[in-house]
């Protein structure tokens, strides 16, 4: 077998795709167990690949510097293959064999809901970084990624206010997908708009002609787009197949968390708007620094960022990494306590600083549009608190609570 | 089959049963043990499509449709009454009510091999699709939302009847499904050798003939097609219990995996499919921890392997196998 | 008004995509009885023909309507060779073999081209009618639809080697002792099912998004259909297809993509308990 660049680099993509990655740091005493579970594979990987990148990156780094209170982090990474149940499996596993210290992982909101019950009731400490529709209201659950009082209360007044007050949803089926209409229908409402309708897809759909039609049926100023994965991106393409981009103008709360805006021509992702807490051309020094010792580990395979998944779960992990310092122990509830007293990381995407009412985070918000396979950042909303959750959610009266408060709102 | 040989199998596997109930808990790790359920509910599955389709000729292209709805029965009346004990009879009637009524549009339709495939398998893909969709808020039963993709993760697991503040251990758990499939092993055997079942396996054979000695085929088909269901839906309860019920229950993947079960473990025995379902369930466990090598890749060519070189399945050519070997011994001595 | 053409033509639509990606397992079936359950896995390899021919610098539409096709009936005639011809006659084991060979080409596919979405755009711009754009490129599959019916038939119906294989479908051993050797026949068939399969997959590709596991989402479905069809191929695939097809796509416009699926699948099930043949087997019972 002769080895060529294509085949290396497929092999490193795969050496990142294999179900158990282990790193041994060199550090002589007990290794502090960590567990990662996002999809290397499957619907999700667009998503899931990058955010393990980063997560290896940030567990690089921390050994590098010498580890946590002396020990080194040992990272095993899961691949539940874009497969709910395997969520299921490798929680389990990960909160009884590995008896890890923290786990990080979950994509969509599926799994999150799919793992969050099971790492409560084994008492292990659970990191979600991936922006969702808020509201989980769980002492053991860290979420750090936006919620849609931070983006799409941004993102909706943006367009309403550039275009037109008559808004399309298509979302996928799923609770992210419904949750994340409220919200929109939500916001429209506020600012004096209207929704004209809401279709919502399964994650394997891939035929959206019957829906291109109907869009243009009801003749709406913007579409809202929260489709999620790989098949979904289909909607793009036959968008702009249709002649429709240059006709009516798309915003979303998903686009270029994954690689969407790769994988599509310019001129079929050009010019949609989105509102995420980072995005790779955030242009500060952190964020350079950061970029330039990112690519400089991983050359030729490291991922591009887009959107802020593979930089929350960053994030996410030294945000962890210091309420361990700051409580001197990996002790669950200790350090639960010390990431509550106000933990903060001043990273690439600015400054991040743990709520500890929900469990969720104050952080920056960016509105950018897609531009030749990237972004193009227009405004910034610096320190946003995740006031949506805050409002139905407060775990300082109620430690015990655990579970997910959903925004009343008839679409 | 003699009435010694009967009392002597459902002897061995009562005896099985207990023994793994005894041992699995003391040596397995809690995931392990959560795994081995896994293992358990999908044996009685394939128990399930070994009965119907190797004792009564009908190849059922979508066993997973009662499989899902015992699971989703379950789930949805566990979460709307007051323990969970009320559940199971729920859980293995509406399943064996499908398939009764599934049953009937078959075989009182005359459908015939090909076409009773594609019902089955059409009716199955209903369910995924119809399911699937239901994640909005008008989709829930009484307290229980249905969820659509993501299923029902807060599916309350068995508890000890008469008492919902005390919910079964994973230990437990393991036990009810090992008793389970036990129970439904022993239930099998005593209706093969009913009188009812010796008509199935008649029908099978012959159905032409069947039908002029004067039996009801489509009544005897129903019958037994109906017990497959329940039996089914019961594997589903179990897999409730030991992951949660979501959609993938009703999945393609699935139905085509217990149909590749029961086929390599051998059409026409019993034992066979159960022990397929837990050899190929390993395979495809071990598979997915080789690095580089994709599981489905594996499992596709052990398959077809399979049906080019041990068309009968594992267990009827060991059989044959073995009976060779002492014919050969026989003759030598 | 509009509405109803825009309406009109998306149903039209429907219906070419669900006959082009029919049409190979029809072939198969109707000819030699073999249900091919690897069916979707020959789409999905089509699909990447293009795409990895048009990577390379190929011509698209050459890489379409050419590459494609003569790619997947190659790979067809090994299949034909090594798994296929060894279990004539058994069509459960049939099935069964070729679930595995969908198994093994899915997981291989995975391994050496990753599990991720690619696809590219569909070619011809769009069109206005009636008021309401649409992309030219369902335009293009409807005609694409009409072409390989005609194609189809009029190959089964004016050409010697149709009526060699039309002989051979209704009896195989009065073929053979007329000097036929159906052998021959049932590879060159199963050839240009595949091959027929690759062309739907290649056509297909621009509307779906192209990824190794895109089989299973068409296996059913065309399965479905050439079942409902019944025992003539082309015209029972072409009337299960408009059926079939017309009820999913306006059962999506009135409510959602999901339902109208659910819908078509009721449909087919309703019809296989009245007419246990499927429709061929009572109406155009002389037909192709």
């Amino acid at each position: 077998m002769t080895v060529t660049r294509r085949m290396a680099l497929k092999t490193a993509g795969m050496a990142l795709a294999a179900p158990v990655v282990l790193r041994h740091a060199a550090l002589g005493a007990d290794p502090i167990k960590v567990v990662g579970i996002h999809d290397a594979s499957g619907g999700l990987d667009i998503y899931g690949k990058p955010m393990i990148a980063c997560l290896d990156f940030a567990v690089d780094e921390v050994n590098a510097a010498g580890g946590l209170l002396g020990r080194p982090v040992q990272l095993t990474n899961y691949d539940p293959q874009s497969n709910i149940q395997l969520y299921t499996q490798f929680a389990t596993e990960a909160a009884t064999k590995d008896r890890a210290a923290v786990v990080h992982g979950g994509i969509t909101s599926a799994s999150r809901e799919a793992i969050r019950p099971i790492l409560h009731r084994y008492q292990t400490l659970y990191f979600y970084n991936t922006q969702y529709e808020g509201g989980v209201c769980d002492r053991n659950c860290f979420c750090t990624g936006s919620t849609p009082a931070q983006n799409v209360q941004k993102l909706v007044p943006y367009v309403m206010q550039k275009w037109g007050k008559k808004l399309y949803i298509v979302a996928a089926d799923y609770n992210y997908g419904q949750i994340t209409s409220k919200w929109i229908t939500k916001y429209c409402r506020d600012g004096g708009g209207g929704i004209a309708a809401a279709d919502f897809f399964p994650l394997n759909v891939t035929d959206f002609g019957p829906a291109i039609q109907k869009i243009q049926q009801t003749r709406p100023d913007v579409v809202i787009s929260a489709l999620v994965g790989g098949a979904h991106i289909s909607f793009y393409r036959q968008w702009a197949a249709a002649g429709m981009k240059s006709r009516i103008p798309m915003a979303s709360t998903t686009f270029g968390v994954g690689n969407e805006s790769l994988v599509l021509s310019p001129e079929e992702g050009n010019g949609i708007v989105c509102a995420f807490s980072y995005f790779q051309e955030v242009d500060t020094p952190a964020n350079k620094a950061f970029l330039q010792k990112f690519h400089a580990k991983l050359g030729a395979a490291a991922p591009y960022l887009g959107g802020e998944l593979a930089m929350r779960t960053y994030v996410g992990f030294n945000l962890w990494a210091e309420g361990v310092r700051k409580a001197q122990s990996i002790d669950r509830l200790k350090v639960i306590q010390a990431l509550e007293s106000g933990v903060e990381n001043d990273g690439p995407p600015g400054k991040t600083v743990i709520d500890g009412k929900t469990n969720h985070v104050t952080l920056n918000v960016f509105l950018a549009e897609c531009a030749d396979h990237g972004f193009k950042v227009l405004q910034s909303f610096p320190q946003q608190p995740p006031s949506d959750t805050a409002s139905v959610c407060d775990l300082a009266k109620d430690p015990n609570a655990n579970k997910q408060y959903v925004i009343d709102v008839r679409i | 089959m003699n009435r010694r040989r009967l009392v002597l199998e459902i002897g061995a596997a009562v005896l099985l049963a207990a023994f793994g109930i005894w041992l699995l808990p003391r040596t397995l790790e809690l995931f392990a043990l959560i795994n081995a359920t896994v293992y358990v509910s999908m044996s009685l599955l394939a128990l399930s499509l070994a009965l119907i389709w190797g004792f009564g000729g009908i190849l059922c292209f979508g066993q997973t449709a009662f499989f899902g709805l015992g699971g989703y029965a379950y789930a949805v009346a566990a979460l709307n009454l007051t323990g969970t004990t009320g559940a199971i009879p729920i859980a293995l009637l509406v399943p064996t009510g499908a398939a009764a009524a599934l049953g009937y549009v078959m075989f009182f339709g005359r459908i015939s091999d090909v076409y009773m495939g594609v019902i089955t398998l059409t009716v199955t893909l209903i369910l995924f699709n119809f399911v699937n969709s239901t994640a909005g808020d008008q989709w829930r039963i009484g307290a229980a939302p249905l969820g659509g993709f993501n299923g029902i993760p807060s599916t309350p697991p068995l508890n000890v009847p008469g008492d919902p503040g005390t919910q079964l251990t994973p230990e437990q758990i393991f036990a009810v499904a090992v008793g389970c499939l036990a129970g439904s092993y022993v239930l099998c055997r005593l209706v093969l050798a009913s009188r009812f079942g010796r008509v199935v396996v008649a029908i099978r054979e012959n159905e032409r003939r069947a039908e002029l000695l004067g039996y009801d085929v489509r009544l005897y088909k129903l019958g037994i097609f109906a017990l497959g269901g329940g039996m089914a839906g019961l594997a589903g309860l179990l897999f409730a219990n030991c992951v949660f019920v979501s959609p993938t229950m009703f999945s393609l993947f699935y139905s085509g995996q217990v149909i590749i079960w029961v086929m390599i473990g051998g059409l026409g025995t019993l034992i066979g499919p159960i022990l397929g379902a837990i050899l190929l369930q390993a395979l495809a466990t071990w598979a997915g921890t080789l690095r580089g090598v994709n599981p489905s890749l594996i499992l596709g060519v052990i398959l077809m392997l399979a049906v080019l070189a041990i068309p009968r399945g594992l267990l009827p050519t060991a059989g044959a196998a073995l009976a060779r070997i002492r014919g050969l011994r026989g003759e030598g001595a | 008004m509009g509405l109803a053409v825009a309406v009109g033509l998306q149903v039209l639509t429907g219906i070419a995509t669900l006959f082009i990606i029919s049409l190979g397992l029809a072939v198969v079936f109707g000819m030699m009885r073999v249900i091919n359950l690897a069916h979707g896995e020959f789409l999905m390899m089509g699909a990447y023909s293009v795409i990895l021919s048009v990577q390379a610098g190929l011509n698209m539409w050459v890489a379409m309507l050419l590459v494609a096709p003569l790619i997947v009936g190659a790979i067809g005639m090994i299949v034909e060779r090594l798994v296929i011809r060894r279990l004539y006659g058994r069509m459960l084991d049939t099935m069964l073999a070729t679930w595995g060979l969908s198994l093994a080409l899915t997981g291989g596919a995975t391994m050496i081209l990753g599990n991720s979405v690619s696809g590219f755009s569909a070619p011809l711009g769009s069109v206005a009618i009636a008021g309401y754009r649409t992309s030219g490129y369902s335009l293009f599959l409807i005609a694409m639809a009409v072409l390989l019916f005609a194609t189809t038939w009029c190959v089964l119906r004016l050409t010697p080697a149709g009526l060699i294989a039309r002989g051979t479908m209704q009896n195989p051993e009065m073929a053979a002792s007329l000097g036929v050797p159906p052998d021959r026949v049932y590879a060159i068939t199963f050839t240009l099912g595949a091959a027929l399969s690759g062309l739907a997959g290649a056509l297909i590709a621009p509307v779906s998004g192209v990824v190794p596991t895109m089989g299973a989402a068409y296996i059913a479905k065309s399965f479905i259909t050439v079942i409902t069809g019944g025992g003539a191929m082309l015209a029972g695939t072409a009337s299960a297809s408009g059926l079939l097809g017309g009820v999913s796509t306006i059962g999506t416009f009135l409510t959602t993509p999901v339902l109208g699926e659910v819908l078509m699948l009721a449909i087919a099930v309703v019809l296989l308990r009245l007419l246990p043949q499927g429709i061929t087997g009572r109406f155009f019972r002389r037909a192709l």
